[in-house]
């Protein structure tokens, strides 16, 4: 399956991408104190039978072609009567039957979100955006540098690396959190740091006594991986700060801006390059990004004011 | 008998590459093997900075004590990592508490003795000066990351 860059026919075949079509919480899983993975399953549109609005049963193509997309790419989702948030799909693109996200609580609406019991409903919109150039990356080392949230948006790639795992040469996932208690997909970073083809290194900020791993910063991280900076693509996700630091130990170690690739995150309104809400410098990360080569990036990321 | 592996551990050892033949072996007559249990102090903050260590094996926890309050840890360290600046800097007072978290072993290097053949030998004691203040730089970005506290906006 292709995973590059295309624009998303989901968008393409409807009819306005500001309508949200209408899912259903089908799952909800606590990742952490804060944070909630929800799988939203799209509810079949509406036929009118006799008069009256009727639902009826997914068909063949119902459900599962719609929920397709390429890992990096996010969905607005509303939770009606509380507000429309740009959230990153956390799942597998092999299961199409739904799309997962992965919310942290910062404020109204993610609160409003993680806090939906199974059943509810929410309005979708997307998915939007560019994805992890995990095509690019074949024949290379692969890094994937996680910090908080972040690992949400590069799971759909690890699953990917993992699923065509002879395309690569080394993987790394370094990823780093403030504590023990707020790590995200516990046990599957468990499972992945018993393969032996995938390098994994967490390390947290604060740790608690029982905690036996790394402390430190996901920068500190670098130097116990092994990968051909040179030969690397990097993919980071994570708060701005932390990309920032990141981008620049990995140059230091030798590796390319055009080949470091980090998913950009500025609030959202249309999602679709028309409001101008989430400008950067030249971009609009909903359309352009999220997911930017360093190279576009760099000279505004180390812009105080952008 | 003993020095041999040890200038071949400090030839391999990224914190000493390229540094003279010669003065990998000056270094490895000052140092000694180590070993720590886990729980004990390699050294304490306000200690005399009298020892440096590259680390073999084991991991190590740089802490800051502070009263009322469980250690704040700022930098786990591991195999390959060097542990301590200060033997070199005045006033040669560590600024740290070190801590092995699980049963490491370490090569110890004498700062006395260091301290003295790089006085006698200013090309050493700059080539050393400048590898530690590159560990002072570090050990001072990650304490400033962990201010930062760079993971509490969202993603
Ligand atoms: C492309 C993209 C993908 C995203 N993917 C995820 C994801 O997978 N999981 C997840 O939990 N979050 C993700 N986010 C962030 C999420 O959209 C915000 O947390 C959310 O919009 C906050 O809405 P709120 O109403 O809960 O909080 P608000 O009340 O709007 O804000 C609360 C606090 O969070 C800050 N904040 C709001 N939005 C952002 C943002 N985008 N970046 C940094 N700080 C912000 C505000 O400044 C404020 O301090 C993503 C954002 C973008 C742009
Ligand atoms: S959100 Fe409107 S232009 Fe990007």
């Amino acid at each position: 399956m292709s995973t590059q860059v295309a624009p998303n026919p989901t968008i393409a075949t409807r009819e306005d991408p500001m309508v949200p079509r209408v899912f259903k919480v089908q799952s909800v899983r606590r990742e952490t104190a804060d944070t909630s993975t929800l799988a939203l399953q799209p509810v079949p549109p509406a036929r009118h039978v006799s008069g009256r609005a009727a639902r009826v049963g997914p068909g063949p193509s119902d459900g599962a072609a719609s929920c397709a997309f390429s890992p990096g790419q996010f969905n607005m989702v509303y939770v009606f009567g509380v507000g429309e948030i740009p959230i990153s799909i956390s799942g597998s693109p092999r299961q199409p039957q739904h799309f997962i996200h992965t919310t942290r609580v910062v404020g109204a609406v993610t609160k409003a979100l993680c806090g939906l019991k199974r059943g509810a409903a929410v309005g979708v919109r997307g998915p939007f955006g560019s994805a992890w150039p995990l095509r690019e990356a074949e024949g290379h080392d692969v890094v994937i540098v996680a910090g908080g949230i972040g690992l949400a948006p590069l799971r759909p790639a690890v699953l990917e690396l993992m699923a065509h795992r002879d395309r690569y040469g080394r993987i790394a996932l370094l990823y780093g959190t403030r504590s023990p208690e707020d790590m995200l997909f516990r046990k599957e970073l468990e499972r992945w740091r018993g393969r032996f083809d995938l390098e994994v290194h967490v390390t947290v900020d604060r740790a608690t006594a029982e905690w036996r791993g790394h402390v430190g910063v996901v920068t500190a991280l670098f130097h116990r991986a092994t990968f051909d900076p040179s030969n690397t693509m990097a993919m980071m996700c994570g708060p701005e700060v932390m990309m920032r630091f990141s981008a620049r130990e990995l140059i230091k170690r030798g590796a390319t801006v055009d080949r470091i690739f980090a998913s950009m995150e500025r609030n959202m309104k249309c999602a679709i390059g028309t409001c101008g809400h989430c400008q950067f410098g030249p971009m609009f990360i909903c359309k352009n990004g999220p997911v930017l080569p360093y190279s576009a990036l760099h000279s505004w990321i180390e812009w105080r004011e952008i | 008998m003993q020095e041999q592996p040890l200038d071949a551990f400090l030839a391999a050892h990224p914190f000493f590459k390229e540094l003279d033949q010669a003065y990998l072996h000056l270094l490895a007559g000052c140092a000694s093997n180590v070993v720590f249990q886990p729980g004990q102090y390699l050294f304490r903050e306000g200690d005399q900075a009298n020892r440096f260590f590259a680390i073999r094996q084991g991991k190590v926890a740089l802490e800051i004590a502070v009263p009322g309050r469980v250690a704040i840890t700022i930098e786990t360290l591991d195999d390959g990592d060097v542990l301590g600046w200060s033997w070199i800097v005045p006033p040669h007072t560590k600024q740290f508490d070190a801590r092995a978290v699980e049963l490491t072993r370490a090569l110890a290097f004498d700062a006395t003795c260091l301290r003295g053949k790089c006085e006698h030998d200013p090309k050493l004691g700059f080539e050393l000066m400048k590898r530690f203040t590159q560990l002072l730089g570090q050990r001072l970005q990650a304490t400033r990351l962990q201010l930062l506290d760079v993971y509490t906006s969202s993603a």
